[in-house]
This record gives C-alpha cells, structure tokens and sequence, in this order.
C-alpha cells in the first residue's frame, strides 16, 4: 500500500517535471526558461526524499542538500545574467 | 499513513504549481504559482520524509532539517531576484493587467539620476 502510494506520487512528480520541461523550452522571455529550471530542481529534491522513503535508505538524504544548494547559486547567477548581462562585475 | 499523506499533499501542490506555470499567461503570474506552490509542496514532501524516518526506525536525520532550512529561506529569495531582474530588463506583462505601480517609481528615479 505505502510503496505504490510512494510510486504514484513519483509519477505526479514526474508529470509536474514534465510541465516544467515545456514552459523551459517555450518560455517566451529568459526569466520564464529561469523560473522553469529552478521549479525543476525544486521538484527534483521532493523527488530524492520520495525515491529515499521509497528504498529505505538514507543515501540520498545529502543529495537534497546539495541540489538545493545547487539550484540556488545557479538562479542567482542566472538572475544576475538577465539582469545585467554578466555574471560576475569587475569592479576598478 | 501520516507521512504518506504529508508527502501525497505535497507532490499534488508542486503539481498545481506546474500547471500553474503551464497556463498563466505572463512571466509575474508564472512566479506566482511556481515559487509559494513548489516551496509549500517541497516543504511538505520533505517534513513527510522526516516522519517516514522517525517513525519507521527511530531516525532523526539533521541533514533532512538542514535541507529543509535551507530551501524554505533560499526558495522565495531565488524567485524574488528572478522578478527583479525580469521587471528591470523589462519583460512586457500580460495584456489584461490592468495597473502598474513600480513603473511610476522607476520613472522618477531615471530622471533623477539623469539631473
């Protein structure tokens, strides 16, 4: 019971990951494809705890910190590059 | 069973915030729905997560509080600077949006720099 409400809720998972993909690849302006693929690392931590609950193991549990960590600097960087145009400011 | 409905509720919100992101029409109403949905749904799958471990094998996990720490501060500020830099490279809105604010404000402030 517990594994295919597990298993269902990947596939949810999977289908709002899915949705993501077409808004990144259509997204008419940057920050659309931008807020897309950080939707999509959202959806990738919910699904690293599903899949963990779903083996019983706590291998992955690093990896939710990681990719959230991940996400983060990679949307400011690409905040900073709609915004300005680069990603680091040299300043003299 | 609690831990399979935190993580049910939570898969079906970061689901209605992709279909949110699908169908809005404009890239403000697109932040709307993907920042608070997803951050809730992350937020409840990862706290269903927690009690799975605890309550199964008696499993306290501080990684699982960090990451969840740390999306739920580092989630809307992501979100907040994707907007900023979205209305300050000037995205166009919707068409049926019917009021702009900020754009009075930026207005004066241009021509205060330009005097």
């Amino acid at each position: 019971m517990f594994e295919i409400l597990m298993i269902v809720a990947l596939s949810l998972l999977s289908i709002a990951i899915l949705l993501n993909i077409y808004r990144a690849v259509k997204g008419p302006s940057g920050a659309d494809r931008v807020l897309a693929l950080d939707a999509i690392g959202i959806n990738l931590i919910a699904g690293s705890a599903v899949l963990s609950v779903l083996l019983h193991t706590h291998a992955f549990l690093d990896l939710i910190l990681l990719v959230g960590i991940l996400s983060f600097i990679g949307t400011i960087a690409f905040a900073r590059f709609v915004e300005r145009g680069v990603v680091i400011e040299r300043k003299r | 069973m609690i831990p399979a409905l935190f993580i049910l509720f939570g898969v079906s919100m970061s689901l209605i915030g992709a279909i949110g992101l699908t169908r809005l029409p404009d890239v403000y109403t697109r932040s709307h729905a993907a920042s608070k949905s997803a951050t809730l749904g992350v937020l409840c799958t990862l706290i269903g997560t927690l009690l799975y471990f605890l309550i199964s094998e008696g499993y306290f996990s501080i990684r699982l509080i960090l990451g969840i720490f740390f999306v739920f501060l580092t989630s809307p500020v992501a979100s907040h600077m994707i907007i900023r830099a979205a209305y300050r490279s000037r995205v166009p809105m919707a068409e049926t949006s019917v009021q702009d604010d900020l754009q009075e404000y930026m207005r004066k402030k241009a021509g205060q720099a330009e005097r």
